[in-house]
């Protein structure tokens, strides 16, 4: 059998990388709220911001492991299946790595630890200072990795001596244009996950308090607030546990949504400088154009410009997007594969490094389907959620949600929305670099040579049997494991507040320990 | 000597140690939840122990391996790409142990608890083994070609040399993990761990020491046999103590073990960093293997900075979780409500 290791190499990433980051937004997102929501506990001293914090705070740590558990094989994945990208990039990609673990990984790590046993171990503002300590760890961490992804999107701050890039600058690579741009999107994107959890979350349980008939509606359509002595937890504060959480995700989605487009918009003017072709790939467009493409159709997938039809096309838009006026001609496919043949040549060199690549002609051209229609998931899933945001702030202004089960349906499935968006986006800005994995910097102050193809990078040694191996093995576990995250959530989901303040379920919980040694851990595993 | 590369070698020996010494005795508590807990309670008591503090030591595993490749890229990419199989198992022990340890708790039959058991206890017991046989290989060598590619297939790294590091990390984090629960815990765990702890010493230690050992006649220093002797000088020392029942000198006697071992293990490899068994020519030095100079100096900056700090937050997280815990300590287990129903529909 004849594999080809450069593409399970690739799925592997892919999968992998895909499947982390689909615990990081929460961690990021969440995180933030999380933090939020105890620094009002913490001011004010309300029980309701006690019970909010402790419960996102336990489906967040739910979440946490599943992040920093998948994390650790992004790290090591590098040299393990891609040891002659990390040779090439090694002098200035491997800085920003170990930043991140020195500068945030253990900050998070070390304080979210304390943050989970802290409770009643330390005093309210310094347990407060601890979540905060870990979620800016996560959030440098982020920063991090961003910088180091960017330099493979638009390599600064090098040299290339003896055909490697060697680090001039870590200025330069710390505030690459890409990094900051990329940073702030990925971060607002975060935010909104966090936002559209909060608000699926909490509309299912103040519609659960609906159904249940302990919250009703009175005449003027505001709501009645009740509460069940009979079953732990739901009592009146529950109700606001749940009404703030849920406006308070509403908001954050809406706002969250306004600076991913301010920093989209930021990020497209320098793809259309740094990555053109990612953007006329993105456009399906063979031609010269300022029209964004509402809708093309076709067979995508064949990457060829000839077989594809625009058929909704607004003229002007795409000029917007790449340079902020409504006339620029963006370059299209077919210009821009003669200029890539120019700079960088028409064959792969003959040399062993790359492989069954070696001596075949390059392809510069991305995958058209992927980025098309990654480039318009990432749109329309954001849109979306945004606009279930602001509907949802709309319709639950008075005080609670319909009883509709259609509409809490939608709110819980609209969790999944900003996922999908930040999926997208990045399979499109990584599928988009192709076929480099480290692209070159066009600008002309850029450096000339720093560029490496995808086909350059995997291991050498590694057989294709390896790759399968670790691609299978880890495609499973990951999927077994997902199933494990999604019922955890769920119950505790169900279980509403109680199921993290075993303390409020009286009727259930006796706790038969000492409580005056103060030795007695207030949570345990 | 080059300079700046040679600090490198030393730092990532460093943080080698700060992996081994930390995370080796939560790696042993876990393999210690199998077999050495009796029952549940001293399960949840085992794992409460490192509860708040492995997600920590964890980290300097990813910061040796982003140390690694940051300031010695070439090794980096030989090591890992060498030892493909035992790395990718080693990511799977790490994955089902770190996710053991966040949703053992989070369940409630014994099925359920049992099965994160063997995750956390497996997990940590693969762990250990696949890092073991990693520091072995780099320190004994891999036929390595010129451009630093193995070339002896997907299991050129299953050799003795492996084997007996991979035993010897075990080794080490299991009496890691008994010293440390005797330092931790009060009670019957106590004892019990103080007993096996001075029962296994010399069995638990010996695959440590042929690594040492071996390590020491491939490269014949003189400051290794020095190193040598001044570590089992320590290693015998720890195992008086605990004999007498001096929990925390002998956890100090096993630190101080495991610092002179480690460093009579880099300081014989030294200029190497990973040699080749086919040619001397292809082995990986300091100088050959290592990031600019300029790259070199800022990360010695940003760790001048940091490590510090990080290692005086670690050690106030641990003394505030200084005292000893008893199985009474523990808090019981809360039933989360299947879902939360109001009944006067």
């Amino acid at each position: 059998m004849d594999l080809d290791p450069v593409l399970i190499g690739r799925w592997q990433f892919g999968i992998t990388t895909v499947y982390h980051f689909w615990m990081v937004p929460l961690t990021l997102g969440l995180g933030l709220l999380v933090a939020i929501l105890q620094t009002m506990y913490h001011r004010t001293g309300n029980e309701m911001w006690l019970r909010a914090t402790k419960f996102w705070g336990k489906l967040y740590l739910i979440n946490f492991i599943m992040g920093v558990a998948t994390g650790i094989v992004q790290e090591f994945q590098f040299g393990m299946a891609w040891s002659e990208y990390s040779r090439f990039v090694g002098d200035v990609f491997g800085a920003p790595l170990a930043m991140e673990a020195l500068i945030a990984f253990f900050l998070e790590s070390v304080f979210l630890g304390l943050w989970i046993f802290g409770w009643g171990r330390l005093s309210r503002k310094l347990h407060l200072g601890v979540l905060w300590a870990a979620v800016i760890g996560s959030w440098l961490s982020a920063y991090f990795i961003i910088v180091a992804n960017s330099w493979m999107q638009h390599p600064v701050g090098v040299e290339l001596i003896d055909g490697r890039p060697v680090m001039t600058d870590v200025f330069a690579v710390m505030t690459n244009s890409t990094a900051l741009a990329a940073y702030t999107h990925t971060l607002a994107g975060a935010t909104a996950v966090g936002g559209a959890f909060l608000l699926g979350i909490a509309w299912y349980h103040l519609w659960r308090r609906r159904k249940d008939g302990i919250d009703t509606v009175g005449p003027d359509g505001r709501v009645v607030v009740g509460s069940a002595p009979e079953v732990p937890g739901r009592d009146e504060t529950d109700y606001s546990v749940w009404w703030r959480s849920l406006r308070i995700g509403g908001w954050t989605a809406v706002i969250a949504f306004v600076l991913v487009a301010i920093t989209g918009d930021i990020q497209a003017k320098l793809m259309y400088e740094q990555q053109p072709m990612k953007m006329a790939s993105a456009e399906a467009s063979c031609h010269d154009g300022t029209e964004f493409s509402v809708l093309t159709i076709g067979d995508l997938s064949s990457n060829s410009c000839d077989d594809v039809v625009p058929v909704i096309e607004i003229p002007g838009i795409l000029s917007f997007l790449a340079n902020g006026d409504f006339s620029t001609e963006v370059p299209g496919v077919s210009t821009l594969i003669p200029e890539y043949e120019e700079a960088y040549g028409t064959h792969m060199p003959s040399d062993d490094m790359y492989g069954d690549y070696s001596g075949q002609e390059i392809d510069y051209q991305p995958s058209m389907f992927i980025t098309y229609w990654g480039f318009r998931l990432m749109i329309g899933f954001g849109v979306l959620a945004a606009a279930a945001g602001a509907l949802a702030l709309w319709v639950t202004r008075k005080g609670t949600v319909p009883s509709s089960t259609f509409l809490t349906h939608l709110a819980l499935w609209g969790i999944t929305a900003p996922f999908i968006a930040n999926s997208a986006g990045w399979i499109f800005t990584e599928m988009g670099r192709q076929p480099f994995v480290v692209a070159p910097n066009p600008d002309p102050s850029g450096i000339d040579g720093v560029f490496l193809y995808t086909a350059a990078a995997i291991s050498p040694s590694v057989t294709p049997g390896e790759l399968l191996f670790s691609l299978v093995s880890l495609t499973l576990v990951y999927g077994v494991l997902m199933v494990f995250e999604l019922g955890l959530i769920i119950k505790y989901v169900r279980g509403g507040v109680v199921s993290a303040m075993p303390e409020i379920d009286t009727t259930n919980y006796k706790p038969v320990v000492d409580r005056s040694d103060d030795d007695v851990l207030s949570f345990a595993y | 000597m080059e300079l700046m590369p040679t600090i490198w070698f030393v730092l990532i020996a460093v943080l080698w140690l700060g992996y081994l010494f930390l995370e080796g005795f939560d790696l042993g508590v876990g393999m210690l939840l199998k077999g050495f807990a009796k029952d549940e309670r001293e399960r949840r008591l085992l794992l409460n122990t490192i509860g708040p503090v492995w997600d920590g030591n964890e980290v300097w595993l990813i910061t040796a391996g982003g140390a690694t490749f940051a300031a010695f890229p070439m090794w980096y990419a030989s090591l890992f790409s060498a030892l493909y199989l035992p790395l990718t198992l080693a990511l799977l022990a790490l994955i089902f142990r770190a996710v053991a340890i966040e949703y053992r708790g989070k369940g409630y039959s014994d099925r359920w608890r049992s099965g994160w058991t063997w995750c956390l206890s497996a997990g940590s017991l693969v762990a250990a083994f696949c890092v073991g046989a990693m520091l072995a290989l780099t320190t004994t060598g891999m036929p390595l070609n010129a451009n630093g590619d193995n070339t002896g297939g997907p299991f050129a790294w299953l050799s003795l040399p492996a084997i007996v590091g991979g035993l010897g990390v075990v080794g080490f984090c299991l009496l890691h993990g008994l010293l440390y629960l005797s330092l931790k815990t009060d009670g019957p765990v106590r004892e019990r761990a103080r007993r096996t702890a001075a029962l296994g010493a010399p069995f638990l230690l010996l695959p440590i020491v042929v690594w040492v050992i071996w390590v020491q006649l491939l490269n014949a220093k003189l400051l290794g046999w020095v190193l040598i002797v001044l570590a089992a000088a320590c290693a015998v020392a720890m195992w008086v103590l605990i004999r007498r029942g001096a929990e925390k000198p002998a956890f100090i006697a096993q630190a101080l073990f495991l610092v002179l071992g480690v460093a009579s293990i880099f300081s014989n490899v030294y200029p190497n960093v990973m040699p080749s068994t086919l040619d001397p020519a292809f082995s990986l030095t300091v100088a050959n293997a290592s990031s600019s100079t300029y790259t070199l100096t800022v990360m010695l900056v940003v760790a001048a900075i940091f490590v510090p700090i990080v290692l005086v937050y670690q050690i106030w997280v641990y003394r505030i979780f200084a005292s000893r815990l008893r199985v009474e300590h523990i808090p019981p287990a809360h039933q989360v409500p299947v879902a939360i129903r109001s009944h006067h529909q």
